[in-house]
């Protein structure tokens, strides 16, 4: 049913639009601008990508957040998947705990998680580093992979595995040739929201952090504190491009496959 | 798979060992007191807890919870609207919609507070152009004051708050509307007395989500408000990276936590009463 709706609610949606994404825009404009400083356009130029590849702080931050996002993506999948499978077939009782467990990390403030996981390691003597942001990434990624991956197996419905078990399939051959294949997409989908939270992160981070570990977010942080520059443009520019492409197929992963009720991608 | 139950016992323990015990010991650290060097005195005291009571700090909490409120109210006014219209468009226009309001919350919000040191800064965009125009014969100094902070706030979690608003509009029940329609309601009787409390949990979800992230971002602080403007998030912070004083900065995190809980459950309260009035006098 669509309703009469007044014209200013289309306008003021309008300029909602406007006023999330010209912020950004301008960033990506600056990323190209010939000038360090002006606010003014002075001509299309590169150079800012270029130095940005020479630059050899960068090149370790996107090293350290390539290798702490992929390990912990890896982790955080084969987690989140073992989980939401598994919680399907125990007593109602466990699985609401266990749900409640897995949502602890997405509604607890960031800031939070940041500094007791920092007490723990410094307590236990760890030097906080790669490995400590690692651990802390899988901490917070695989709730999302859990979330992801259960609604895929909520909406595919036991109809399938039941039926390869009355025609005498044995569990694993059930499972390995029933239920994968069909939430394999949203293992992926789950795998590449893993990876851009973790690319992403920068308040649990920043706790977990030791001096040798940049990530690319804490670099930015450091350089923003100090001032605006076009290489920082040009940094954030390529970030958003990667973020926004990741969650893209996150959302086409998700859907696809046939007979999947169509899911939105919402973070929660 | 009858044995599955054992599967689960690997992320349970991560979980416990990685979220859950963390937490509790900052619980127990708040009741401990430190020493000269900042080491840890493991005996029962309320010494953190009583620094928190000095003016100095009340006064810092009393101000984040007021700029956590306001980022709450304005998020809800400014997205209500917004999340109502992509709700109700034709498919095509909410897939568009949807997706436009979906990609800022994938965008770092590191990214999205920095868009702003280039929008507000003294030779900045806004300040070049309003120049330029001749609408102002000096720059205006907009970065590192209160009013950057706020817009920080509400531009950083905007999307938090159309997210669960346009699902909850999305999923009501919309026979009500017909029905009140031709009972002969107004569009803005129907609106305030079947979609705003059908659209409640959605709200409520929102601004939980918009006013717990307010008070935990010292990001936007550090970066739009200079170092005067302090919020309770940024001395946390400093307690666990500079100045060493866990006990005080584990005492902050358990106010913060309970605060919230405490405003969170008002919040609850007061909406579900207002709708249970409501209720009675229904249409």
């Amino acid at each position: 049913m669509r309703t009469r709706r007044s014209p200013w609610l289309g306008l003021h949606s309008l300029l909602m639009i406007i006023f999330i994404y010209v912020p950004i825009l301008f960033i990506i404009l600056f990323s190209f601008n010939d000038s360090r400083l002006s606010a003014e356009w002075r001509g299309f130029t590169l150079d800012w990508y270029v130095s940005l590849f020479d630059n050899d702080h960068v090149m370790d931050a996107l090293e350290n957040s390539l290798i702490v996002a992929v390990i912990s993506t890896l982790a955080a999948t084969l987690l989140g998947t073992l989980a939401a499978i598994a919680v399907r077939k125990v007593t109602r009782r466990l699985k609401l705990s266990m749900n409640g467990l897995m949502y602890l990390p997405i509604v607890i403030p960031d800031i939070i998680m940041g500094l007791s996981l920092l007490v723990l390691f410094r307590l236990l003597g760890v030097e906080t580093g790669k490995t400590t942001i690692i651990i802390a990434h899988i901490t917070f990624s695989m709730s999302y992979v859990y979330v992801v991956v259960s609604s895929r197996l909520a909406g595919m419905g036991k109809q399938l595995e039941e039926a390869a078990q009355d025609l005498g399939a044995s569990p694993w051959q059930t499972f390995r040739h029933v239920t994968l294949p069909q939430i394999t997409p949203g293992i992926i989908s789950g795998a590449l929201i893993a990876f851009t939270m973790s690319l992403d992160d920068f308040m649990v981070s920043f706790f977990v952090s030791g001096p040798s570990s940049t990530t690319l977010p804490i670099y930015i942080y450091g350089q923003v504190k100090r001032g605006i520059s076009p290489e920082i443009n040009a940094l954030c520019t390529i970030l958003i491009l990667v973020s926004v492409t990741l969650i893209f197929l996150a959302q086409y992963m998700l859907n696809r496959g046939k007979g999947q009720k169509k899911q939105k991608m919402l973070p929660f | 798979m009858k044995k599955s139950g054992f599967a689960l016992i690997p992320v349970m323990l991560w979980l416990s060992l990685f979220l859950v015990v963390p937490m509790l010991i900052v619980v127990g650290i708040s009741f401990m007191q430190r020493d000269t060097d900042g080491n840890l005195i493991y005996t029962f005291s309320l010494d953190a807890y009583k620094i928190f009571f000095d003016s100095l700090y009340l006064g810092i909490y009393w101000d984040t919870i007021v700029l956590s409120v306001a980022t709450t109210v304005i998020c809800l006014l400014l997205s209500y609207p917004l999340a109502y219209y992509i709700a109700r468009s034709g498919p095509r226009r909410q897939t568009w919609g949807l997706a436009l309001i979906t990609i800022p919350f994938w965008i770092n919000f590191l990214i999205r507070t920095y868009a702003w040191v280039l929008l507000l800064r003294t030779q900045g965009v806004v300040n070049s152009l309003f120049m330029n125009l001749g609408w102002i014969s000096e720059p205006m100094q907009m970065l590192y004051t209160k009013g950057a902070v706020l817009l920080g706030m509400v531009y950083t979690f905007i999307p938090f708050m159309v997210l669960p608003i346009y699902v909850a509009i999305e999923q009501m029940d919309r026979r009500l509307l017909e029905a009140a329609s031709d009972l002969g309601a107004s569009p803005w009787r129907s609106f305030w007395h079947i979609t705003l409390p059908q659209t409640k949990s959605g709200i409520t979800t929102g601004a939980v989500l918009v006013y717990v992230s307010t008070t935990g971002m010292f990001v936007v602080t550090d970066i739009l408000g200079g170092a005067k403007s302090s919020m309770i998030s940024n001395i946390i912070q400093t307690q666990f990276l500079g100045a060493r004083n866990w006990p005080f900065g584990a005492a902050l995190s358990v106010i913060f936590v309970i605060t919230s809980f405490i405003l969170i459950a008002l919040f609850n309260k007061a909406m579900t009463s207002r709708y249970e009035t409501v209720k009675e006098g229904r249409v």
